[in-house]
């Protein structure tokens, strides 16, 4: 008896904790969020006609729109892997460091914290066609190409990305691997196991966990890559950076409501799905390892 | 062996340390060039006829050292001052709102039970993995609602009740040991006193992380300012940065540097907290 009174006072006491929070959570993303669902199956704001799927019919044959799926896709696929392998290398040395190890860390993460709009002008001479990239792939005897204004736009929002945000996933292998115990390489060493082997049977093994992690994070991530673009190569960029986020914003400035709130709940649904995933994997893993 | 596995570490260090300079030329680039003259801005890194087919140096070191570039940009042209203060009025409140908001929700997720405590925190979670522009529309049809759209309080309000700061200290909260507060309870204390007296001071340095990457976020914010704010008056400093970045070449390094500093300083300050909030974000489900 005395037990149940006590839970009820604390599900009191969570009510008013949370109430502020709440509140504004449901009055700017959760109402407005199915007031959009309701925005994505009418005709139009004025008519208010019930559509059903329409919409949605209509965004997936739009060429534009697609564009910016393939292109989002895209990215991901190339700036993963690159990430993924770079971070790890970096982190590992690191690891392994001792000298300076506090100054090179930090030097990974500044460009994560550093605005992104105070260095576009170097990255802007950087990319530019006559700029420092060419006069690099030049050295090699690559052609000179455009390099913002071609197919290989893409190219550099990777490497502008890859930039940034080798920190993050640095910071998180570094925890990954300071969490491994160091007996397991001494017993390895005992028992001859050669480095390919540590690394398969102990690195790998501990570290798959974080590495989904940031696979994970990376893919969410891409999603937001609108800003860097945006400062990078404005609001109309080549075809081959022009993102859903693109697409999105372009339907807001045009005003049409019914394609954006049905873009934008296809994303929250994509997305939805990868928080999931995650966080199902997530579990099963720590039960796993505990 | 030694002396193999010393000169390996050694090996090692140069090579990192070159890796090291590459991530930092960006900004060493650009504080560099901020001490060069509007005048040597412009001929070094734009087109002209006298230089037409030739390509880009990039210049580290200034011909003449010259403030000439953060005088035009603080006092003859732009008014930085302003619109800096116009970034701090979009910060400031934002941060102080999200964060006083936070400290209740974050403690009822770690250590109040209730029904539906895990679903409700996975929407927080949802929401706060989504990019701006899936966002954009309910926001916007929210400040509508309310007639709030124009004003800086149409960013702000949206702004405070970003999800991350209750995810994050709610992360940080979950090391309290249960026994703590239960102890507390016996002794008669309620929660608000086990919060304000007990689990707060113990995740001091989650506040302090919390803080910082949200000064950090919102220091860069561009795309909420352009499409809720009408009066351009009100816009922060990144998005007139980006004007000038268009429209200026001569000035734009020093526009960049000012806009910098206060989060270099920060990241010089608080890289212990920021490391610490980024491993934390991301264990324990």
């Amino acid at each position: 008896m005395r037990l149940k009174r006590f839970h009820l006072r604390e599900w009191h006491i969570a009510i008013m904790f949370l109430s502020p929070s709440l509140l504004g959570f449901l009055l700017f993303y959760i109402v407005p969020f199915l007031q959009s669902i309701w925005y994505s199956m009418i005709d139009n704001v004025l008519n208010k006609k019930f559509i059903g799927l329409a919409n949605y019919a209509a965004l997936l044959t739009s060429s534009s729109f697609l564009t910016g799926c393939g292109n989002t896709l895209r990215f991901t696929a190339i700036f993963i892997p690159v990430n993924l392998t770079l971070s790890f290398l970096i982190a590992s040395a690191l690891n392994k460091t001792r000298y300076c190890a506090d100054m090179l860390r930090m030097s990974f993460i500044a460009p994560l914290v550093i605005p992104v709009a105070s260095v576009v002008a170097f990255w802007s001479l950087f990319f530019d066609s006559r700029g420092v990239l060419n006069q690099i792939t030049g050295y090699i005897g690559w052609e000179t190409a455009d390099w913002l204004n071609s197919d290989k736009a893409i190219y550099c929002v990777v490497l502008l990305y890859i930039w940034k945000n080798t920190g993050y996933s640095m910071v998180m292998f570094l925890a990954g691997l300071q969490n491994i115990p160091a007996q397991y390489y001494e017993a390895a060493d005992i028992e001859g196991a050669n480095a390919w082997d540590r690394f398969r049977h102990i690195t790998a093994v501990y570290l798959s966990p974080t590495t989904f992690f940031i696979i994970i994070i990376s893919i969410i991530n891409s999603f937001k890559i609108f800003r860097e673009i945006y400062l990078l190569a404005g609001s109309y960029p080549n075809r081959s950076i022009y993102t859903i986020q693109h697409y999105m914003n372009n339907m807001f400035h045009s005003l049409d409501y019914q394609k954006l709130t049905s873009a934008s709940f296809l994303t929250v649904l994509v997305i939805y799905m990868f928080v999931v995933i995650l966080y199902s994997v997530e579990r099963k893993v720590g039960r796993y390892i505990s | 062996m030694l002396g193999n596995l010393l000169k390996n570490r050694l090996w090692l260090t140069v090579l990192m340390l070159l890796l090291a300079l590459i991530y930092l030329f960006p900004m060493v680039f650009v504080i560099c060039n901020s001490f060069m003259s509007k005048n040597e801005v412009v001929s070094n890194y734009t087109i002209s006829h006298s230089n037409a087919g030739g390509s880009i140096r990039l210049r580290l070191i200034p011909e003449i050292v010259s403030l000439e570039q953060y005088y035009n940009v603080f006092i003859l042209k732009y008014d930085y001052l302003f619109y800096f203060w116009n970034s701090a009025l979009l910060v400031v409140p934002i941060v102080a709102g999200q964060l006083i908001v936070s400290i209740f929700a974050a403690y009822a997720f770690a250590k109040l039970r209730f029904r539906f405590r895990d679903q409700l925190f996975f929407a927080y979670i949802v929401a706060m993995m989504m990019p701006f522009q899936a966002t954009l529309v309910p926001n916007y049809i929210m400040s509508s609602n309310l007639g709030i759209l124009g004003g800086r309080i149409s960013v702000i309000l949206p702004g405070i009740f970003g999800a991350f700061g209750v995810f994050l200290l709610r992360q940080f909260m979950c090391y309290i040991p249960d026994e703590y507060i239960e102890a507390a309870l016996v002794d008669g204390a309620n929660h608000l006193r086990i919060l304000f007296e007990i689990a707060l001071p113990l995740v001091r340095t989650g506040l302090a992380a919390m803080v910082i990457l949200l000064v950090i976020d919102n220091w860069n914010m561009v795309e909420q300012p352009l499409i809720f704010l009408d009066n351009f008056k009100e816009f922060p400093l990144s998005i007139v940065l980006s004007d000038i970045n268009n429209t200026e070449k001569g000035i734009v390094f020093a526009a960049s540097v000012i806009y910098m500093v206060p989060m270099l300083l920060i990241f010089l300050y608080g890289e212990k907290y920021i490391v610490e909030g980024i491993q934390l974000s991301g264990l324990k489900a």
